[in-house]
C-alpha cells in the first residue's frame, strides 16, 4: 500500500491532513454515486407506475410501489409478435450458457495441460494461434459461420449457439489454464511418469485437484461472456431461440404501443441479475479473470 | 498400440482444438477476405474482382461516418477511461478503510451486458423524461441535455455509457499495478523528502508502463468491438450518426443483404485490431520464450 499522504515527513500539520482525508472520502463517495446512479434509477423506475414516471422525476422514490412492471417484463412484454415477456428467453440463455461454459472449460483445461506440461514441437505454435484467435473481431467470422451452421443443420438453434460459444471461448479458456499450469513444476509430471502414471491419470489425480481456483475463474469468465453476449445471439438465433440480451433489446426498441419504461427497466434488471449475482458472490475471481485476460504471463 | 496411444496422447488431445481453430478462425478469416474481393451481394460469389468492395466502402458516406466515429469514440473512450481509472486507483490507494466495498461499487458495471448498460443510459438520457426533465423540475427551466437525439452529439452519449461501464476495470488494473511497484524505492523517496505528487509522477507511474499498455490494448479492443452498446443506446441513430464499423458490418450482412460490403468492412475492422494487437502479442510471446 502506498500510503503517501500519511507517512511523508514533509506533509503539513495534523489539521491539513484531516482536511485532506475528508476531501479524499468525499471524492470517493461522489464517484461511487456516479457508478451507482444508473442502477438506482433502474430499480426505482421499475417499481413506479407509468403515470408516476410521466409526472415524477428520475431519482425520486416511487410514491406507490408496484410490481406490475416486473410481472409484465417476466411474462407479458412483447418482443416483436410474441408477448411472453423475457421468461422463455431467460431460460434459453440458461440452456445456452451452462453446456457452453462446461464444455469450453473442460477442453480448455486439457489444452492448457498439454501446452504447459507436455511440450512437444508445435505446441507453442498452437498456443500462439489460439491466443491470436482471442483477439479477432468476431465480425470477421459472422458470415462464414452463418453458412456453416446452415450446412450443419444448426442454423437458428440452441445447439448451434452452444457450438459457436464453445469454439470462440476456447482461446481464453486454454489461455487461463495454460498460464496456471505453467507455474506447476514439470518435475511433478516427470516423476509421475516414472512411476508409471499415464496422461489422463496425471491430469486427473495431480492437476485437477490443484485447479479449483482457475476453474472458478474460467467458469465465471465464460459465464459472464456468454450470458452477456449479444452479437452471436442476434446473428445466429431465430424467433424462439433468442437469448435474453436479444429479447431485452427487442422489448426496449419495439416501436409498437406505449413505451413502458418501467417494464424496460425491470426486464433489464432481470437480464442483468445472473451476472450481477455471480459478481457479488465471487467478485474476487471475476476480477482475476478480467486481469488474467489482459495481463498475461 | 497402447504404447503408441500413450505416447501420442497429448497431440491427440490437442488435435480437435487445433483443427477447429484452423477452420473456424483462420479458414473463416480467409473466406471473408476472399469474398471481400468479389462482387458478392445477396449471395456469395467466388470470382475475384479486385478491390471493388473497398472502393465502394470508402466512397460510402455511411462508412465514412462509421469509421470516423470509431476514432472519435475510441480516442475519447480510451483516454478518459484511462485517466479516470488512474485517478480512482490513486485515490483508493491511500489506505482507505472501506476499500473493498468501494472497489466493488466501481467495478460492478463490468459484469453487466452492454445491452443492459445501453438500456439504462437510454432511459437516463431520454430528453423528455430523463435527466433533462428532472433538472428542469428542480427549477432550471432552460436546462437542455438532448445529446441522445442530436446527430452531432449522440456519439458522445456512447462514450459516456462506455466509460461508465469500463473505467472501474481500468481502476482495478491500475490498482494492482500501483501495488506491484517496489515499496522500498517509495520509502527511500519519502525519506529524502520528495513530495507525494513527485513520487507518483517520477517513480510510480513510469514503473507502471506495462499496465498502461495492457489497459490500452484491452480498451481499444473493447472500442472496436462495441456493437451491443450502440445498438441498445442509439440503434446507430439518429439516422446513421452513431454507426460504428461493427454496426455497419451487421447492417450490411443481415438487413441489407450486401455480403461484399459486410466482408470488406469486417476485414477493415480486423486490420485495425491487428495493427494494435499484433506488435503487443509478438513482444509478449517473445519475452516469454527467452
Amino acid at each position: 500500500m502506498t500510503d503517501l499522504s500519511y507517512t511523508s515527513p514533509r506533509s503539513g500539520s495534523r489539521t491539513a491532513n484531516i482536511l485532506l482525508r475528508w476531501a479524499l472520502y468525499i471524492m470517493l463517495g461522489l464517484f461511487a454515486l456516479f457508478y451507482l446512479m444508473p442502477l438506482f434509477v433502474m430499480v426505482i423506475t421499475s417499481f413506479k407506475s407509468l403515470d408516476e414516471i410521466r409526472t415524477g422525476d428520475l431519482i425520486s422514490l416511487p410514491r406507490e410501489v408496484t410490481f406490475d412492471a416486473w410481472r409484465t417484463a417476466w411474462s407479458g412484454a412483447c418482443t416483436g409478435i410474441q408477448c411472453e415477456g423475457v421468461r422463455p428467453f431467460f431460460w434459453n440463455s440458461v440452456l445456452i450458457a451452462i453446456p457452453a461454459v462446461l464444455i469450453s472449460t473442460l477442453i480448455g483445461a486439457l489444452n492448457g495441460y498439454v501446452v504447459a506440461q507436455w511440450r512437444f514441437k508445435g505446441a507453442n505454435l498452437f498456443f500462439a494461434l489460439m491466443l491470436f484467435g482471442c483477439f479477432i473481431p468476431f465480425q470477421v467470422v459472422l458470415l462464414p459461420m452463418a453458412r456453416m451452421l446452415g450446412l450443419m443443420g444448426m442454423a437458428g438453434t440452441i445447439p448451434g449457439l452452444i457450438f459457436v460459444h464453445v469454439i470462440y471461448g476456447l482461446g481464453f479458456t486454454t489461455l487461463f489454464f495454460r498460464n496456471y499450469y505453467v507455474s506447476i513444476p514439470s518435475e511433478l509430471t516427470k516423476a509421475a511418469k516414472v512411476d508409471g502414471a499415464g496422461f489422463f491419470r496425471i491430469f486427473w489425480s495431480i492437476f485437477l485437484p490443484l485447479s479449483l481456483p482457475i476453474i472458478v475463474v474460467t467458469v465465471i469468465w465464460q459465464f459472464t461472456q456468454i450470458w452477456n453476449d449479444f452479437l452471436f445471439g442476434v446473428s445466429f438465433s431465430q424467433a424462439g431461440t433468442q437469448p435474453v440480451t436479444v429479447a431485452l433489446n427487442n422489448i426496449v426498441n419495439s416501436t409498437t404501443g406505449v413505451k413502458a419504461y418501467n417494464v424496460d427497466m425491470a426486464a433489464a434488471i432481470i437480464a442483468a441479475l445472473p451476472t450481477l449475482f455471480v459478481y457479488v458472490v465471487a467478485g474476487k475471481y471475476f476480477v482475476r479473470g478480467l486481469t488474467a485476460g489482459s495481463v498475461k504471463g | 498400440m497402447t504404447k503408441w496411444l500413450e505416447e501420442h496422447m497429448p497431440k491427440l488431445v490437442l488435435a480437435p482444438s487445433f483443427i477447429v481453430v484452423l477452420i473456424f478462425v483462420y479458414g473463416f478469416i480467409a473466406w471473408t477476405a476472399w469474398v471481400s474481393l468479389t462482387r458478392s451481394r445477396l449471395l456469395p460469389r467466388y470470382e475475384i474482382d479486385g478491390f471493388i468492395q473497398y472502393d465502394r466502402l470508402f466512397a460510402s458516406p455511411r462508412w465514412d461516418t462509421a469509421f470516423t466515429n470509431l476514432f472519435v469514440f475510441g480516442f475519447l473512450f480510451i483516454v478518459i477511461a484511462m485517466i479516470l481509472g488512474l485517478i480512482l486507483a490513486i485515490l483508493l490507494d491511500q489506505n482507505i478503510r472501506t476499500e473493498g466495498a468501494i472497489r466493488t461499487i466501481y467495478l460492478y458495471p463490468m459484469a453487466l451486458s452492454m445491452i443492459v448498460t445501453g438500456t439504462a443510459w437510454k432511459w437516463i438520457l431520454n430528453p423528455g423524461l430523463g435527466l433533462e426533465a428532472t433538472v428542469r423540475g428542480w427549477g432550471f427551466e432552460d436546462f437542455t441535455f438532448n445529446w441522445l437525439v442530436d446527430p452531432d452529439m449522440a456519439i458522445y452519449t456512447v462514450v459516456i455509457a462506455a466509460i461508465w461501464q469500463s473505467s472501474g476495470f481500468v481502476m482495478a488494473l491500475f490498482l494492482a499495478g500501483l501495488r506491484s511497484v517496489d515499496q522500498e524505492i517509495i520509502k527511500a523517496a519519502q525519506v529524502d523528502g520528495i513530495p507525494t505528487w513527485r513520487v507518483y509522477t517520477a517513480i510510480i507511474i513510469p514503473a507502471m508502463a506495462p499496465i498502461f499498455l495492457s489497459a490500452f490494448i484491452v480498451l481499444s479492443h473493447l472500442a472496436i468491438k462495441s456493437f451491443d452498446l450502440v445498438i441498445a443506446l442509439t440503434g446507430g441513430g439518429p439516422g446513421y450518426a452513431t454507426d460504428l464499423p461493427a454496426t455497419y458490418m451487421y447492417t450490411m450482412a443481415f438487413s441489407r443483404g450486401d455480403i461484399g460490403q459486410a466482408a470488406s468492412s469486417a476485414m477493415i475492422m480486423m486490420m485495425v485490431v491487428f495493427t494494435i494487437v499484433v506488435p503487443y502479442l509478438y513482444s509478449e510471446l517473445r519475452t516469454k520464450d527467452d
